[in-house]
């Protein structure tokens, strides 16, 4: 009885990837908030999931990456794997019409590589800093890109942490330009993961620190993309592109 | 140059989303959930503002604000948002802001709505009511709102006693509120295409001529010099002396909600829930929700199993609750476990019953409900530790059908079982509560013994017992607070010092103050009002939650709000009422016979039991007479026929 939940285990025989936005109003949800209801959309629509062994099964879902609270993304990405094979363009509009409004499924792949976390390399970020004038904003992330270092620290879940802020940045510039609101700084931010990854208000505290930069609202953040760093473009390229190869028949 | 003046309903989203970043759990506030329902502002002409008086977290999942959500919004022109109370991270950031309380659909100004329905689950909600008031700048006091103020309503249990709030509310609803809201929808709707004839006074008259609607401010309360209640007069003509309880009929026919919201935070009750059936005639001397929604009224096997593949199908949540006092009571529970069971199982949808009556039957139900998913532990309610004392409460279980029951329980596989219980009974002693250890141990070694392994556990949960209005301890002294914690204390070292079982046994308890605060509540008259304002104004809020909880806090606006009316907090909790005297909360008629309460209060102080009216001929209560209501419940002989295999949308699969 309770001991023994004797379920047979299924192996999926399909996984795919997603890339999704988290926006609006959801960018006040967490990560798990964000979970609970993509899981909740995976059961409305019938998708055929795999499950996890165990006295508690889950379903097959693996997020990469999530962005912090509060934060909005337009590059989430996560991963299920499946009991019968799913067209992954009506698995996006089928999910796209009934997650919450906020959470879009953008992209839908299947899986054909393995290594889809060590693509993740870098983010590039906007940052909306609305009553800092965009000169401003300029000069500070000028000043922080002229000097080596800039030690933050941030509460982790290991304890506060002190970390230079300044090393994985490889792009930091204004932005903003004609039908931008007036007064409203944009920053866009490339930046390489690492451990602990520099977030959006590392680079804030960082800005803050060399050159008093201090948004009178709190700032507006999007993750616009993850994925291998074009060190050159200094941009962020699609890391689903290595799946959406077909496999070559024969090979 | 005019002057523009701001439209009072626009929307305060704007100003609301700076201040999310700094506060914690932002998503509670933004509303958005899957089945929320947003309609125009404009295509309605009676807007209702519904209020859970706690934080979202627990409001949610309420089924009664869900089901009265999608009751208003269902009808033409009417339409209804809801609201929670907010904790005090933002709400200090919102008075520092101007911005007001607010709605979850369209965040508008609650003020900016026709009526305000705060439902009471306990009364431990009303400052949470006060401050919601305060934030959505609405007058506390009902004699001080204008025409421009909705309508500030009250519903749910703690209504059936609405005299300490009468100051603060315009109305109370008692009993069902499925129609009682559209008759309230009505008259506020005839009211305002009529020109508002009579001001605020003249809607409220035309509410307090509606059935089941109680009116306080028209109502005058006369003390006697010792303090007691006098007798309560109407002051106006055509407002009747005793508003009587609202009794919604044929469940099948009212089988909300249809789409159960999914909330986007994390919620107390992660599930979508069916109620099976409404009211209880068990007798649980102590249950003032068994007392009160009488007669028994089922939901069909039928209608079930449609509300369950309903609710499966609007939210995706893995599992369903079947709801109701004492969900095993079902006429057809067997056939409703075992049919859910067939059609869900291996879609890993789990079923859950709150499984509280203590047979051997109850855990072949939990057994058949969790073939398909997770299983939680089991709880059994004994509620009192000695059969003297189960008598004395009318919960009839004797010590040999526990012991067998939780011993088929563990004889099954269970690992964990919850047993709950009360102190602070009527007539109770210590020797009654440390029964309670025995009683554990004996489980623990039966449990042993039948599942032959020593990894099993039994956790006993003890509540302090709250006396409340309309049953048949509405006479009876609480315990004091420091002796509940005495006695807590007794059998918390009981059980600590048995070194053979005490280690399977965890004890969990809560201190005896916040239930004297409780009981002040439940049990006070128009008085108490002014204690309920001076601890709000004290700081008071989220009186539920331990940590903002404050006993000192409360004794000391019970002092000053009671100053002059020559009673205490001690007159209205440990005192012991005699026969006849005029309770606060007489003139509400819950449909019981106070003399019938009066013989069944004689009868528990006996220790003489009752049985359940289902099973046996009536006793007369009083109220199916009274309401003109009668039993409800099957067997239908009906049955639930499997569902086709719930499968992937075709569209979805590339190969079948």
């Amino acid at each position: 009885m309770a001991r023994s939940p004797g379920r047979e285990i299924v192996p999926p025989v399909q996984k795919l990837r997603m890339r999704y936005a988290k926006r609006g109003r959801m960018r006040f949800a967490s990560h798990r908030d964000c979970a609970r209801s993509f899981e909740r959309a995976l059961r409305r629509v019938g998708v055929p999931m795999a499950f996890s062994a165990g006295f508690h099964p889950h379903p097959k879902i693996s997020y990469a990456n999530a962005v912090p609270t509060g934060t909005s993304s337009e590059a989430e990405y996560l991963e299920i794997g499946v009991l019968q094979e799913c067209d992954p363009q009506a698995l996006q509009a089928a999910l796209n019409a009934t997650l919450p409004d906020g959470m879009e499924i953008m992209d839908v792949v299947v899986t054909r590589t393995s290594d889809l976390a060590t693509r993740l390399e870098a983010g590039e970020w906007r940052l909306e800093l609305p009553g800092i004038e965009p000169d401003v904003a300029r000069a500070a992330a000028q000043a922080f890109l002229a000097v080596d270092e800039v030690e933050v620290q941030r509460m982790t879940k290991g304890g506060l942490r002190r970390f230079d802020a300044r090393g994985p940045v490889v792009e930091l510039a204004e932005c903003s330009g004609e039908g931008d609101p007036e007064g409203c700084a944009i920053l866009r931010l490339v930046v390489r993961h690492g451990t602990p990854s520099v977030r959006p208000d590392d680079i804030l505290a960082a800005l803050a620190a060399v050159a008093d930069l201090a948004p009178p609202i709190p700032p507006r953040i999007t993750r616009l993309a993850q994925g291998p760093l074009d060190e050159n473009a200094r941009t962020v390229q699609d890391p689903l592109l290595p799946d959406r190869v077909e496999p070559t028949v024969g090979a | 140059m005019t002057a523009t003046i701001p439209d009072p309903s626009s929307p305060v989203f704007d100003r609301l989303e700076q201040l999310l970043p700094r506060v914690q759990k932002p998503v509670q506030y933004v509303g958005g959930e899957v089945n929320a329902q947003v309609s125009e502002w404009g295509s309605a002409d009676v807007r209702w503002a519904l209020m859970y008086p706690d934080a979202y977290e627990v409001g949610l999942p309420n089924q009664g604000l869900q089901i009265l959500y999608e009751v208003l919004n269902e009808q033409e022109g009417t339409l209804a948002e809801r609201t929670y109370a907010i904790w005090p991270d933002l709400a200090a950031l919102m008075r520092e802001n101007g911005v007001p309380q607010f709605t979850l659909e369209s965040h508008r100004p609650v003020v900016a709505f026709d009526v305000l329905g705060v439902s009471f689950s306990t009364e431990l909600g009303y400052t949470n009511m006060l401050e919601a008031l305060d934030l959505a700048g609405i007058p506390l006091h009902s004699v001080d709102r204008t025409e421009q103020h909705p309508v500030v309503v009250a519903g749910g249990h703690a209504a059936f006693n609405p005299e300490p709030i009468s100051d603060f509310i315009d109305v109370a609803v008692a009993g069902d509120g499925e129609t009682v809201v559209l008759a309230i929808s009505e008259a506020v709707r005839a009211w305002k295409n009529g020109g508002r004839p009579g001001g605020r006074d003249g809607l409220l008259l035309s509410l307090a001529a509606l059935d089941h609607v109680y009116v306080p401010r028209f109502y005058d309360v006369e003390y006697l010099p010792d303090g007691r209640i006098r007798r309560v007069v109407p002051s106006r003509p055509d407002v009747p002396w005793r508003v009587a309880k609202s009794t919604l009929t044929d469940l099948d026919a009212w089988p909300y909600p249809r789409t159960p919201l999914v909330p986007i935070a994390e919620t107390v009750h992660e599930r979508a829930s069916v109620e099976i059936f409404r009211g209880c005639t068990r007798g649980c001397r102590f249950c003032q929700a068994g007392m009160i929604t009488r007669p028994v009224r089922e939901r069909s096997i039928t209608g079930i199993g449609e509300m369950v593949q309903a609710a499966v199908a609007a939210t995706g949540f893995e599992e369903v609750g079947l709801l109701s006092l004492s969900s095993a009571d079902h006429s057809e529970i067997r056939e409703v476990a075992k049919g859910l069971a067939d059609r869900y199982e291996g879609t890993n949808t789990s079923l859950s019953l709150p499984s509280t009556r203590v047979d051997a039957f109850n855990v072949d139900l939990a057994n058949e409900l969790s073939r398909n998913g997770r299983r939680s532990g089991l709880t059994f309610a004994p509620e009192g530790g000695s059969e003297r004392i189960r008598a004395v409460i009318n919960k009839m279980v004797t010590e040999e059908d526990l012991v067998r029951t939780v011993a088929t329980a563990y004889a099954a596989g269970w690992r964990q079982v919850k047993l709950y219980f009360m102190c602070g009974l009527p007539t109770e002693t210590d020797e009654d509560v440390l029964q309670i250890a025995r009683l554990a141990r004996e489980v623990i070694r039966v449990g042993r013994e039948v599942s032959g392994s020593r990894d099993i556990r039994c956790t006993v949960s003890i509540g302090g017992f709250v006396p409340k209005p309309h049953t048949p301890f509405q006479w009876a002294a609480q315990l004091g607070h420091e002796e509940t914690d005495a006695r807590l204390a007794l059998l918390r070292d009981e059980i600590r010092a048995d070194r053979q079982f005490g280690k399977a046994i965890g004890v969990r308890y809560h201190d005896g103050k916040p239930g004297i605060v409780e009981g002040l509540l439940s049990r006070g008259d128009r008085r108490v009002g002014r204690v309920i304002e001076q601890a709000w104004r004290d700081g008071a809020r989220f009186d539920g939650w331990s940590e903002h909880f404050s006993f000192d806090r409360w004794m000391g606006a019970a002092e000053r709000g009671l100053e002059g009316t020559g009673v205490d907090v001690a007159w209205y909790t440990t005192r012991e009422r005699q026969h006849d005297e005029v309770l606060p909360w007489d003139h509400i008629d819950a449909g019981l016979d106070k003399e019938w309460l009066w013989q069944d209060w004689q009868d528990a102080l006996d220790g003489v039991e009752v049985d359940d009216c289902r099973w046996t001929p009536c006793f007369d209560c009083g109220v199916c007479d009274q309401m003109g209501t009668a039993i409800d419940v099957g067997p239908t002989g009906r049955v639930l026929i499997p569902l086709e295999p719930i499968s992937p949308a075709p569209l979805l699969t590339t190969q079948a």
